[in-house]
């Protein structure tokens, strides 16, 4: 067990999002400036202490599933495990560059889904020359050309689904180190849940290690060997996904 | 608290001794600056096609499409020329005044629209900053492409106007591009500031028309910069006041384009000026940001 090669280290880290509130803090201007006077923090700008010293190892070749509540903070150590977001103390060390595969990237709705492609695959660092041999496999793979031309029409005429499809397979078109998936399986109908099923296979197989959010116990229990349960920014525990989701069951059914 | 065996299998080593003896990176590290611009540069093509995307976008539903990038410059010269023009009669011992307002109408709009957009280049792409990795300079680096494309449709209908009020073309036009070209590097450099700052200070969103405005009336767009030699009395207030980048840049178009242009100073000192402020908010600008560079997805 000694030469196991650690690809994700956490040690004891801690997140803080920082809000600021449009509609709420002070209601008029006398308020405001009353806040201002007497030194008060600003009832508009809040601190959400997502998560609060979570520390783990994770390994070369595991795949390890994150579960949790809604808002437990699953989602928000991803980020942080990706580099997008963060530590507000401890830190986090990967080798190499963690992706975060997620439905939630942002694309230009104005813009045709084509575009869009093009787009999200050179904001993931590929060259032009790769973008353009990938972006017709892309869209298949999306299936939004299915039913007619779909892919010349912007973004914002799409259904929610169609939209979620493409974005995952823009996500899904690179190769990953340390691979941080959030939620992305549910997207889409059935036909296309197993193609990204599939897809996620395959790049579990290229990647070091996979980190898999998700509320589907199934899937989960069907890619994951290890799981980690979050509650409210702190790990309640941490090991063999049948043993972690049995605890977690249990404390649900509450 | 169940811990279980694989998590614990390396008891006795900080997780931080750990990592370094694998050689993992820390995912807070900022990067150096020469390892930041290689970054960025790899990303040269999503900053251009990112830049693309929102001309489309902004665009795209419009009716006219693309040719507003000239309608608009047209319109804005218009109501200039109608207000201080024909209305007010402001020409002040100028002898084109058409031609002198519409040159600092539109040099000075092209510094204004890369701070208004710059300012919310961090603050209005969170969703893109949190979920993809990318050297975040990009972004005010693709607000100020934007507004280079939009300044050349303006200077094209600006030397349409300029010889439409009776200058002749000369050899002293091709000063245009080194100009052009100082000032889009000044104002990449104050997008990026104030995209930080920005980003850090959400009010200052509701400072910058102010900002602006107090800048547009220190640049002489408006009126005619032999009026500081009138009013200005103190040496090294009016060297300051001269030292203006805005001014600089205005009346170096200015002298390019015109015949008889009054100059605030010399055109050497205006080069000299034009070139240390390019470099001094280009290179100061980009620092800054790329200070900031790990904090951004904070918000």
């Amino acid at each position: 067990m000694a030469d196991r090669e650690p690809t994700v280290i956490v040690d004891d880290a801690h997140i803080v999002y920082r809000v600021q509130q449009s509609g709420g803090g002070a209601k008029s201007p006398v308020a405001s400036f009353k806040r201002i006077v007497t030194g008060a923090k600003p009832s508009g700008l809040r601190e959400v202490h997502a998560v609060k010293g979570v520390s783990f190892v994770a390994y070369k070749g595991e795949a390890i599933g994150l579960i949790g509540t809604n808002g437990s903070g699953k989602s928000t150590l991803l980020r942080a495990i990706a580099g997008l977001l963060p530590v507000e103390k401890g830190a986090i060390y990967s080798a190499g560059q963690p992706s975060l595969l997620g439905v939630n990237a942002a694309l230009m709705n104005d813009l045709p889904g084509e575009r869009n492609v093009v787009l999200g695959c050179l904001a993931q660092g590929m060259s032009p020359a790769e973008v353009k041999a990938r972006t017709q496999e892309i869209i298949d793979f999306s299936g939004i050309n299915d039913r007619g031309d779909f892919s010349s029409l912007p973004m914002r005429t799409y259904s929610s689904g169609m939209a979620a499809r493409l974005k995952f397979s823009i996500a899904a078109a690179k190769k990953h180190d340390v691979l941080l998936i959030d939620e992305a399986l549910a997207t889409g109908d059935a036909k296309f849940r197993k193609r990204s099923e599939q897809r996620v296979r395959d790049l579990r197989a290229e990647a070091g290690t996979v980190f898999l959010v998700s509320h589907s116990e199934q899937s989960i229990r069907d890619t994951c060997e290890r799981a980690i349960w979050l509650e409210s920014g702190k790990i309640r525990a941490d090991g063999p996904t049948d043993a972690v989701m049995k605890e977690y069951e249990a404390y649900v059914k509450k | 608290m169940s811990q279980t065996a694989v998590a614990d299998s390396d008891t006795g080593v900080p997780l931080g001794e750990l990592a370094r003896r694998h050689g993992l990176t820390f995912a807070g590290r900022l990067p150096s600056l020469p390892e930041y611009t290689r970054q960025l540069w790899a990303y040269r093509h999503f900053i251009a096609s990112y830049a693309n995307a929102k001309v489309t976008s902004s665009l795209g539903k419009t009716r006219l499409g693309m040719l507003w990038q000239v309608l608009t410059p047209l319109f804005n010269a218009a109501v200039y020329y109608v207000i201080f023009g024909v209305i007010l009669e402001t020409s002040r011992g100028i002898d084109n005044f058409t031609a002198y307002l519409c040159t600092g109408v539109f040099v000075f709009g092209f510094t204004q629209s890369v701070v208004q957009a710059g300012t919310q280049a961090i603050s209005g792409n969170m969703g893109l900053i949190r979920a993809l990795h990318f050297p975040r300079a990009s972004l005010p680096l693709a607000i100020t492409m934007v507004e280079v494309r939009n300044m050349v449709a303006s200077m094209a209908v600006l030397m349409v106007i300029v010889l439409a009020f009776g200058e002749p073309i000369t050899l002293e036009w091709l000063l245009i591009v080194p100009i052009f070209l100082l000032q889009s590097i000044f104002n990449a450099g104050l997008a990026m500031a104030v995209a930080r700052f920005g980003s850090k200070v959400a009010d200052f969103k509701q400072l910058v028309p102010f900002i602006m405005r107090i800048w547009l009336y220190g640049s002489a767009v408006i009126y005619p910069v032999t009026k500081f030699e009138e009013a200005v009395h103190i040496g090294w207030l009016r060297e300051l006041i001269e030292a203006n980048p805005l001014l600089v840049y205005i009346d170096l178009m200015r002298h390019a384009l015109m015949q008889d242009v009054p100059l605030a100073s010399s055109p050497l000192t205006l080069w000299i000026l034009a070139a240390g402020w390019a470099a001094v908010a280009g290179l100061g600008g980009y620092a800054y940001f790329w200070r900031g560079e790990k904090g951004y997805g904070r918000g």
